[in-house]
């Protein structure tokens, strides 16, 4: 079973002191640890901004993508090796931004992926703009008369593409979003976890301290996760309280179960040599 | 074996008509019936981007020797609609023939040809005394036109019913109308039309695939094992073959929501160890540019045909052309070695997909295969691809369940020609990271200038292994005479015309080479440099408006091409075309 120090890099963390990703870093090597899962065994893939350092701070497999692009390279991997545990990271540009396009379409396919979403509610390694989940009349560079348009709700967003598992978590509850993270993990098909996580130097608003007054967890709020419409009305919830835990979940076919021959061997271990074209050529002839 | 055409021993059809009328499917069925009765043939569409109404053609032509392209002029022309006589009869072989619907109102002084003939058949009344649809008109005169150059009848039908294959009352209908068709010419024409295809029953084995075709069977050759694209013309009907072969060939085959998703996928898939695929034309590859360096920079081999088609933006969605060769070579931020290679005819298709694949893999590169819309949705028969010429070489790729090496495994271990070993993910005692950002060895980030030098210089030089491998595959094709009048240098496509506009020119006392440019990156310049030695005059032969091919070899060779043959209106040329530009200038 791998270690603490198993999952441990060489490379120099730059995240600023006190922001939330340490919490999600460290709830992420907690889960893996606890459904021990070895470091091989793990492919992780990152986008663009803070979150995306996260390859770099966690031993496993790892690709550092491009902005946005997490989900589609996240599902084929997990097609192409159906043994490897596939964890996609995003930040909230990353997702709900420029790869906002691929967002429903991963949901409505429904791969056997985790996707964890670092949603700081701002753009932190462009210093300082507006994110998509940033709220109305936010000032940021990029709006200082405050942001005009209204801010994209996550997880309202999935539920309207039928993602199967949508969950929230809270960085600065290592516990909850630990178990959270095991949960999404271990759930078979697409489990998608919005992770709140304060931003220590752009976002002034939503800090810890916001969140520490708002959130409680569904778990013990006598929530039903099985039932969509109290999902939809849990996740308008804001102001006064935020509910972090798992809104919705529902099992359906995943999406390679559409390929038959998936089953058995994964693709990558199969050999090339001899593949016959011969049958295929007489619809030709 | 026997073929009698009017100008040479080819005979050219044209059959015309509306979106929806079966154009296509009619004209390379009676392809495949000409090629399984021995003969060699060609088959070309022209169509609009709509699905109803509009004007849409198929010229096919049919010879006993090898051909490479349609013909200047048609011989039979098959009008299912007024609008096909208008607009075609122009394109005729004085002494050619239009086979139209007797019901067909041709107006006063309408059908102005005097030099062809007139062979109306009753299409619309023979399809209704079947109860047949009004598609299967296109059916009857194929019969017809199957009468009129004495082909046998009973090889269409044959074509028909595999055509038709599980659908038994449907191909027993349409086996009827090429009868009724070819009943009615033969005895209201005879042998009156002096075009002949007749077949001696000696046949040899040939397929008749389109450039889609092959590069699709090349790829599932090659080991293909995902393909991930979005539609686009020309380059669907990949998407088409393999999705309907997913399950016999165990391909994953999607259909992303888009080509940043589809080029996405295949680096996911190529990262954990398959070999993938995705193509499109030039508005998808705009679309896939940032992916593609993607795979440069995290070194993930991947192939990727572009389909080309005239632009800017949308342009002619149905058409071809040459106009992105130079967007292909420089496309992505940064620089990287890639490989660009333009197949010519359909062999080329097969044969140079499969290279792609292993030079992917044998330097962690992107691959390109630059085809147009004229290449891939052409039908051409040839001999069934020899699947054991190219041999599978996935080049530094380890396929071991455990690393055991003492050192700790580096994904982008800087060796000496560059290309540092590849494992899967999930191999134990290893992890494999890449990295969009310029990394380390073990493909953690870095922006130490030393580092970043020596990660440029490492990928610097899988470029220059590379280079010296495309100058020994055949990157430069040469045809013809050695003592030529005239040199015809050309790439892709043109290839076909330009093979026929030779046969015309010899015809005509002129001694003509072609050189062939296949690899356009690397740009094979030693190979180049020997083919464009010796005397005589030199012609560039490019479906584009700015010479593209032309300001490569000037950049790389320094050579100026005295003639230029340049065609950009998204029609391919004609053979007549280039034997006209060579006639000009001799």
């Amino acid at each position: 079973m791998v270690t603490m120090q198993d999952l441990a890099t060489p490379s120099k963390n730059t995240w600023c002191p006190g922001c939330g990703n340490f919490g999600i870093l460290m709830a992420m090597k907690r889960s893996i640890i606890q459904l021990g899962l070895e470091r091989e065994e793990v492919a992780a893939i990152t986008g663009i901004g803070c979150h995306g350092k996260m390859t770099n701070y966690i031993k496993v497999n790892g690709i550092h993508v491009i902005h946005g692009r997490v989900l589609p390279v996240a599902t084929a991997i997990k097609l192409a090796n159906r043994e490897l545990t596939v964890i996609g990271f995003a930040g909230d540009g990353d997702a709900y931004n420029i790869g906002m396009g691929h967002l429903s379409h991963v949901a409505r396919r429904n791969p056997d992926i985790t996707f964890v979403v670092h949603n700081n509610l701002i753009y932190g390694l462009t210093t300082g703009q507006t994110s998509p989940t940033t709220k109305t009349g936010h000032r940021t560079k990029s709006t200082p008369r405050g942001v005009f348009e209204l801010a994209v709700n996550p997880i309202t967003q999935v539920l309207a593409s039928d993602a199967s598992f949508v969950a929230r978590g809270y960085a600065g509850d290592m516990h909850h979003l630990t178990e959270l993270f095991k949960r999404a993990i271990a759930f078979p098909g697409f489990a998608i976890v919005d992770v709140l996580q304060p931003c220590v130097a752009w976002n002034r608003i939503n800090t810890y301290d916001f969140y520490r007054e708002r959130v409680y967890k569904l778990e013990e709020a006598d929530h039903d996760p099985t039932n969509l419409m109290e999902a939809y009305e849990r996740a308008y919830e804001w102001e006064e309280r935020i509910p972090i835990g798992v809104f919705y979940e529902k099992k359906r076919p995943v999406y390679s179960e559409n390929f038959p021959f998936l089953e058995g061997e994964p693709l990558v271990r199969r050999s090339l040599e001899g593949i016959e074209i011969s049958e295929l050529l007489k619809e030709f002839s | 074996m026997k073929c009698i055409g009017i100008r040479d021993n080819s005979v050219s059809f044209l059959i015309g008509g509306e979106a929806g009328q079966g154009i296509t499917r009619s004209g390379s069925l009676l392809g495949k019936a000409f090629m399984r009765g021995g003969f060699h043939v060609f088959g070309v569409n022209d169509y609009q981007s709509l699905i109803r109404g509009g004007h849409n053609f198929y010229v096919l032509r049919a010879s006993d020797e090898r051909i490479h392209s349609q013909a200047d002029t048609v011989d039979v022309l098959l009008a299912l609609n007024k609008e096909t006589i208008l607009i075609h009869e122009a394109e005729l072989t004085k002494g050619g023939a239009i086979i139209y619907d007797e019901q067909t109102e041709l107006g006063e002084g309408e059908q102005k040809r005097g030099d062809v003939g007139l062979f109306p058949v009753p299409l619309s009344s023979i399809v209704e005394e079947l109860g047949g649809v009004p598609i299967m008109r296109n059916t009857v005169s194929l019969g017809a036109a199957t009468a009129l150059v004495n082909f046998d009848v009973e090889i269409v039908k044959g074509v028909i019913t595999e055509t038709f294959a599980g659908r038994e009352d449907i191909a027993e209908l349409n086996r009827k109308a090429v009868d009724m068709g070819f009943t009615y010419a033969k005895e209201q024409y005879g042998d009156s039309f002096p075009c002949r295809l007749e077949s001696t029953g000696e046949t040899r084995e040939r397929i008749m695939p389109t450039g889609d075709d092959a590069v699709a069977l090349g790829a599932i050759k090659a080991g293909c094992r995902m393909y991930a694209a979005y539609p686009m013309t020309p380059a669907s009907p990949i998407l088409h073959y393999l999705a309907a072969h997913d399950l016999e060939i165990e391909m994953v085959v999607i259909q992303a929501e888009n080509e940043i998703a589809a080029l996405n996928m295949v680096v996911g898939a190529s990262y954990a160890g398959l070999r993938a695929m995705t193509a499109t034309s030039g508005g998808g590859f705009c679309l896939m540019t940032e992916a593609l360096g993607l795979a440069a920079m995290t070194e993930t081999p991947i192939v990727l045909m572009v389909g080309q088609r005239p632009g800017p933006s949308t342009g002619m969605a149905t058409y071809s052309a040459q106009g992105d060769l130079l967007f292909t070579i420089h496309a992505s931020q940064g620089e990287f070695p890639r490989v660009v290679v333009a197949p010519g005819d359909v062999d080329e298709c097969f044969y140079r997909t499969m290279e792609a694949f292993n030079l992917a893999e044998k330097y962690q590169i992107p691959a390109i295969i630059l085809t147009d819309k004229y290449l891939i949705e052409s039908h051409k028969s040839t001999e069934p691809f020899d699947s054991e010429m190219i041999s599978i070489d996935r080049g530094d790729l380890l396929i071991i369940d455990e690393w055991k090496m003492a050192e700790e495994y580096k994904r982008y271990r800087n060796t000496e020609n560059g290309v540092s070993p590849r494992i899967f993910p999930g191999t134990k005692g290893a992890t494999v990271l890449a990295n969009s950002n310029e990394h380390l060895e073990y493909g953690h980030t870095t922006s130490e200038p030393d580092k970043v030098l020596a990660m440029v210089d490492k990928r610097s030089k899988k470029q220059e292994a590379l280079r010296r491998e495309i100058e020994t595959l055949q990157p430069v094709k040469t045809f013809g005479a050695e003592n030529a009048d005239i040199i015809l240098v050309g790439w892709g496509s043109t290839k076909g015309s330009i093979l026929e506009a030779m046969k015309m020119l010899r015809r005509n006392g002129v001694e003509a080479r072609f050189v062939q440019v296949v690899y356009m990156e690397p740009f094979p310049v030693e190979a180049v440099g020997e083919a464009l030695k010796g005397d005589g005059r030199f012609m560039l032969v490019e479906n584009n408006r700015t010479a593209q091919l032309g300001s490569l070899i000037k950049l790389n060779n320094g050579f100026t091409f005295e003639h230029v043959a340049l065609k950009y209106d998204g029609r391919p040329f004609n053979p007549g075309e280039i034997y006209a530009e060579v006639k000009e200038v001799l």
